[in-house]
């Protein structure tokens, strides 16, 4: 017998990225999918690749029926509001929004500048990152979902802050390259084509969102993040510049990187000195839940370059909340994200 | 099996049955040349490889 699962706010990017991976699940059958805008077309209305894959209609959010998994991919600040509501519908929560991303009530507010909806939920939550949180999975009923920029940064100085290589005491900047998807299926006067299209605009200097997620997850204090829209829609690169402790070298950097590609599935090193593709690039784990790092040592002076490529839509979003699931019901971590890629692309 | 590593990322690497010294072998890690270098034991020498900025 399947799993029902179903998916509120379904008409977003992230919701049709979700939708894709649950329909070819094979322990998933999804029951509904809602939205409030769309009430009543089919989702290939809206998510046009789905066609012939499903013929599930839009319902009504407030006709949300139980299931034994709700997926929450609603905009951020609309699950907090619901939460006991949704609660009574299902035993497992997995929510994609930023609404149960921090632990502390008061982060919430200084880094999304309104006090939480409903903070003592806050604490029922896992953080939504496998390679962080794998062991809690197994045994929650809620999941977080991810920042995708908190995502490619985290995985980024994961191996770096896991192995103890980095300096904790100086400053960490990350310059972050996104695509547009990021920004939501909802336009506005910035992603206008003839705005968007060619750009290479700095829109955050510092002081993004998913900081937040970087210092709670990784216990990192001094960290600052860059944020740089360009001309992709899916992916994003996230370059971080630390630097080592003394006597750090070159092969314990390779030792540190290694660990977390064998401990995790999804998590691979790309340090290649053949071929075209040396480095982590977001084009080639396009429509992947792969997150491809890489890493460059000055050894003269101790700076470090770690990079990291992930599909927002993928690693940053819906894939890590398919692979949370499947730890959430005690699957394989892999199942429904088999998916590699594309080449060329 | 010999086995031998990486000079340059410490892969551990098995070389095939019938390698012979003076061999190319390519890390699957890292993906530097390496010449076999000896077998008794087996030992390998980061081998020269063209370096590449695409032009940029």
């Amino acid at each position: 017998m399947k799993t029902s699962v179903s998916i509120v706010g379904g008409s977003g990017y992230g919701g049709g990225e979700l939708l894709r991976l649950l329909l070819g699940h094979p322990n998933v059958e999804v029951k509904q999918v809602t939205s409030r805008s769309h009430l009543g077309e089919y989702v290939y209305q809206v998510h046009p690749n789905l066609r012939k894959r499903t013929q599930l209609k839009f319902s009504d959010p407030a006709q949300i029926e139980p299931v034994d998994v709700l997926f929450l991919a609603l905009p951020h600040g609309e699950a907090q509001k619901r939460i006991d509501e949704y609660a009574a519908l299902a035993g497992r929560i997995i929510d994609l929004s930023a609404d149960f991303r921090l632990k502390d009530p008061a982060d919430y507010q200084k880094w999304y500048g309104e006090p939480h909806a409903a903070p003592g939920w806050l604490g029922k939550f896992v953080y939504g990152l496998p390679e962080l949180h794998r062991a809690e999975m197994a045994e929650a009923k809620y999941i977080s979902g991810v920042g995708c920029n908190a995502t490619a940064t985290n995985l980024a100085l994961l191996p770096l802050v896991k192995a103890g290589l980095i300096d904790l005491d100086q400053p960490i900047y990350v310059e972050i390259k996104v695509g547009s998807s990021e920004s939501g299926a909802e336009g506005n006067a910035g992603s206008h084509h003839a705005e968007r299209a060619n750009v290479i605009r700095t829109f955050s200097a510092f002081g993004h969102r998913h900081t937040a997620e970087v210092i709670q997850e990784l216990g990192v204090k001094n960290v600052s993040l860059t944020m740089t829209a360009v001309d992709l829609v899916r992916g994003v690169l996230a370059t971080a510049h630390a630097t080592v402790k003394p006597g750090v070298a070159n092969k314990d950097l390779w030792k540190a990187y290694r660990a977390a590609a064998n401990e995790n599935p999804f998590i691979r090193v790309v340090k290649e000195q053949r071929g075209i593709y040396r480095v982590p690039e977001p084009k080639i784990v396009a429509g992947s839940n792969y997150a491809d790092l890489g890493f460059e040592l000055d050894e003269s002076n101790g700076h470090v370059v770690s990079i990291c490529a992930i599909d927002n839509l993928m690693k940053g979003a819906s894939g890590t909340a398919v692979q949370c699931l499947n730890l959430m019901m005690g699957w394989d971590e892999t199942l429904g994200l088999e998916f590699a890629g594309l080449h060329p692309i | 099996m010999n086995t031998v590593v990486c000079p340059e990322c410490e892969a551990q690497i098995n070389l095939e049955a019938g390698t012979e010294v003076g061999e190319i072998i390519v890390c699957p890690d890292c993906g530097v040349d390496l010449e076999v270098t000896a077998l008794d034991p087996a030992a390998v020498e980061l081998a020269p490889m063209e370096q590449e900025d695409w032009g940029e």
